[in-house]
This record gives structure tokens, C-alpha cells and sequence, in this order.
């Protein structure tokens, strides 16, 4: 089915794609009337297998209308997830020309290399079927990582003062913005080396907590990531950063991780 | 061929750092044992010695101290980023140490001539 398409010559130029590095591939776009060669990894559990689509091509096409239209017209049987179509909900990453990526924000225009998309599950996680992956075992190590707030007042204290200017606050917002889209997991060599590794995502959770003035577990948040699998594993190769579509920087948060627990540690505390 | 998800620089700074790494591990057993030829004396070790004064040992060497620079140098960027405060530019850092480490190696290449 699959035929070779000559890129046309559109632009490069479409906003709206928050990747933190800008492009890393180079844009092979098609002229609208055209049809887009597209790979979809098709399987279970058990293994798969690309399957070839042609997809006509449109202006302003994201990776996931792509799939849309292969499920709508071509496939009904496909499986893969999506919510918000907007960047919001973490759910629509799937791996797109051996990246990760969100696929409802990406465009075809930037990512197509001379109108060929290849679409497969993101890596690291176990595939159910088609493109949709097992979120649970990253979820898992968001809980392993003591990625939830540990409150130590009741409704009856008087809140906590948050100085929105300090230091600890301002990491804390910067790191904060995570919509749990596994990209960053996908993207970690660390993660697919090391079954124990908590990864980038909830690493970088456990450091918007440590510097929540509010949160109260900072030495069970401690505890949690600096055991085995935790921040010390991470060899700081920083694909984590430069795949979030977000713009955090986990390989940041978890070097901050490793400050704290060493200056912990030197402090003779654990 | 280097997987897409890999092809940023400080990925390739990791693969540098890990591969330097090895290589180096596997010179020791080397060095260690030339250096072990003194234990039977002078006259062996001399020899070994006479033996590195060969010209393609001698290019060699200048790899060896490259790998050694680039261990170091990408060592020191490890530490920086790990434990002063964050620097947003850890791009240009990790092309400072190979720019370091490039630079080591030249001036013992240089001084080869
Ligand atoms: S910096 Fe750490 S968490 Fe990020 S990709 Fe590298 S090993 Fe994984
Ligand atoms: S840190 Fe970025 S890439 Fe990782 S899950 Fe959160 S939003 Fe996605
Ligand atoms: S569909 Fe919600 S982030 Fe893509």
C-alpha cells in the first residue's frame, strides 16, 4: 500500500508546539492534496508488526488526527488514547519517527521525514494493544517516589505562608506543570536499563513536593529517592528535558534531588 | 546509527563519558603490567620502554591522554552539575570539556613533533 510521496514545500514555520528544544528533525512537509506514508505499529502484548497507511495529506495536521483518520476510515480496530486534543491531559504520546511524543500538539509539517510517519507505543512502558501502553507501572513509581502531598495540619490550623519569590517556590513552579505524559519515561535510557529506576517524571514530582512549604514528608520524599533505583541512578544524559513537551527539566529537579540527599547525608542525618 | 531519541548533545556526552570510561578501564590491566616488568628488575622494564618509543605507540598515547582529558573534564561537568547550583547552560558546558579535552590532546600531540 505504501507509495513514495515527494515532499512538497510547505513551511516550517507552525507555532504552537511547546517541545523545549525546538525541531530536531528536519521538516519534510506535504502540500495539501498530497497523502502522507504512515507506519502504524499494530500488535498486543505478544508482538506486532507495522502496518502501511496512506493518509491524505491536510494543513495543519497534528500526529493525531493522522491516527484519527487511519481509526475513522482505514481501521477501526486501532487502539490508542486520547482526551483533550489540546496538550492538557498527558494521554495521546506515542512514539512518532523514533521520538516521543504528544502526539495532539505535533505537527505533521515538523515532524514527517519526506511524508513518512512512522507510528509506534511509547517504549518503556508494556503495550496493551496497538498504540495505547500500560500507564501502571509509571504511575507506580510516581507512588514509590512519594509523589503525593504529605499535609502535616488539619482545616484547623492557619495555612501555611507560600513566599511565591522564594528560592525553594520558584523551583518548585518551574518543575510543576507535568501532565503525566510519559514522554520523558520513554525517552530514558536509565529507565530502560534498570527496572528499579523511578524515572524522570516522578523524580521530578518528589522535587515540587521537597520544595512545597506546605508539604511535611520531606525526609519520607528523601528516603524514597535516594534508595536504589532512585536519584543516584540517573546518569544525567538528559533526554528527559529535551523530549518533555511540557519544557520541564526533570534531569534539573533530580540533580537537585542528589544535592539534597548528599548534603543530608553529610549532615550525618541518613 | 544512533537512535533519534538520542541525537542531542548531552546524550552524546553521556556516550562519550561512559565509552572514554571503558576504554580506559581496559588500558589499566596494560599500564600495570608494563609497570610490573620493573619487579624483575631494570633490563625488562627498559625494554618495554624501547618498545613505546615506536612511533604508532607514541600516536596511540595521544588517544590515551584525549580519553583521559575527556574522562576527566566530563567528570568535573558531572560534578559541577551535580552539586553547585543549577546552570540552564549545561549544553555549553559539556562542549567546554570536550573543547578542554581536545585541546589537552592537541598540546601532547604537538609537543610529539
Ligand atoms: S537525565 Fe536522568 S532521568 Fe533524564 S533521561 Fe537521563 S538518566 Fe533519565
Ligand atoms: S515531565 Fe514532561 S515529559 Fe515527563 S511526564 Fe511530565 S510533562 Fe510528560
Ligand atoms: S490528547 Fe491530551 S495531551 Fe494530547
Amino acid at each position: 500500500m505504501t507509495t513514495a510521496q515527494k515532499s512538497g514545500s510547505g513551511t516550517d514555520t507552525i507555532g504552537n508546539h511547546g517541545t523545549g528544544e525546538g525541531a530536531d528533525e528536519s521538516a519534510g512537509s506535504s502540500a495539501p492534496g498530497a497523502a502522507l506514508s504512515v507506519s502504524v505499529w499494530r500488535g498486543g502484548p505478544g508482538g506486532g508488526r507495522f502496518h502501511d497507511y496512506e493518509v491524505p495529506a491536510r494543513e495543519s495536521q497534528t500526529v493525531l488526527d493522522v491516527v484519527s483518520w487511519i481509526q475513522q476510515e482505514a481501521e477501526p480496530a486501532l487502539a490508542y488514547r486520547f482526551a483533550c486534543r489540546v496538550g492538557m491531559c498527558g494521554s495521546c504520546a506515542m512514539t512518532v519517527n523514533g521520538v516521543p511524543r504528544w502526539t495532539c500538539r505535533t505537527h505533521v509539517q515538523r515532524v514527517a521525514a519526506n511524508g513518512r510517519l512512522q507510528i509506534a507505543p511509547l517504549r518503556n512502558l508494556p503495550v496493551i494493544r496497538d498504540l495505547a501502553v500500560d500507564m501502571d507501572p509509571f504511575f507506580e513509581r510516581w507512588t514509590a517516589a512519594e509523589g503525593r502531598f504529605h499535609p502535616g495540619t488539619t482545616r484547623h490550623d492557619p495555612m501555611a505562608p507560600v513566599d511565591p519569590a522564594s528560592p525553594a517556590r520558584r523551583e518548585a513552579d518551574a518543575a510543576i506543570e507535568c501532565i503525566n505524559c510519559a514522554v520523558c519515561h520513554a525517552a530514558c535510557d536509565t529507565v530502560a536499563a534498570d527496572p528499579d529506576y523511578l524515572g524522570p517524571a516522578p523524580l521530578n514530582r518528589a522535587w515540587t513536593l521537597l520544595n512545597d512549604a506546605k508539604d511535611e514528608g520531606r525526609d519520607a520524599i528523601l528516603d524514597a529517592v535516594a534508595g536504589r533505583g532512585g536519584c543516584l541512578s540517573c546518569h544525567s544524559m538528559g533526554s528527559c528535558t529535551r523530549h518533555c513537551p511540557n519544557g520541564l527539566d526533570p534531569m534539573r529537579a533530580i540533580a537537585g534531588l542528589k544535592r539534597a540527599t548528599a548534603l543530608r547525608a553529610l549532615r550525618g542525618r541518613r | 546509527m544512533i537512535r533519534p531519541h538520542r541525537r542531542h548533545p548531552l546524550w552524546l556526552a553521556f556516550a562519550l563519558h561512559r565509552v572514554s570510561g571503558l576504554l580506559l578501564a581496559l588500558f589499566l590491566p596494560a599500564h600495570f603490567g608494563l609497570l610490573g616488568t620493573a619487579l624483575n628488575g631494570a633490563e625488562p622494564l627498559d625494554a618495554a620502554l624501547a618498545w613505546t618509543d615506536n612511533p604508532l605507540v607514541k600516536f596511540a598515547e595521544f588517544g590515551l591522554v584525549f580519553l583521559l582529558a575527556v574522562h576527566m573534564f566530563g567528570g568535573l561537568r558531572l560534578l559541577a552539575l551535580e552539586f553547585l547550583p543549577w546552570s540552564p547552560r549545561q549544553k555549553t558546558l559539556a562542549a567546554a570539556a570536550v573543547a578542554l579535552a581536545a585541546a589537552t590532546g592537541g598540546a601532547f600531540a604537538l609537543q610529539l613533533v
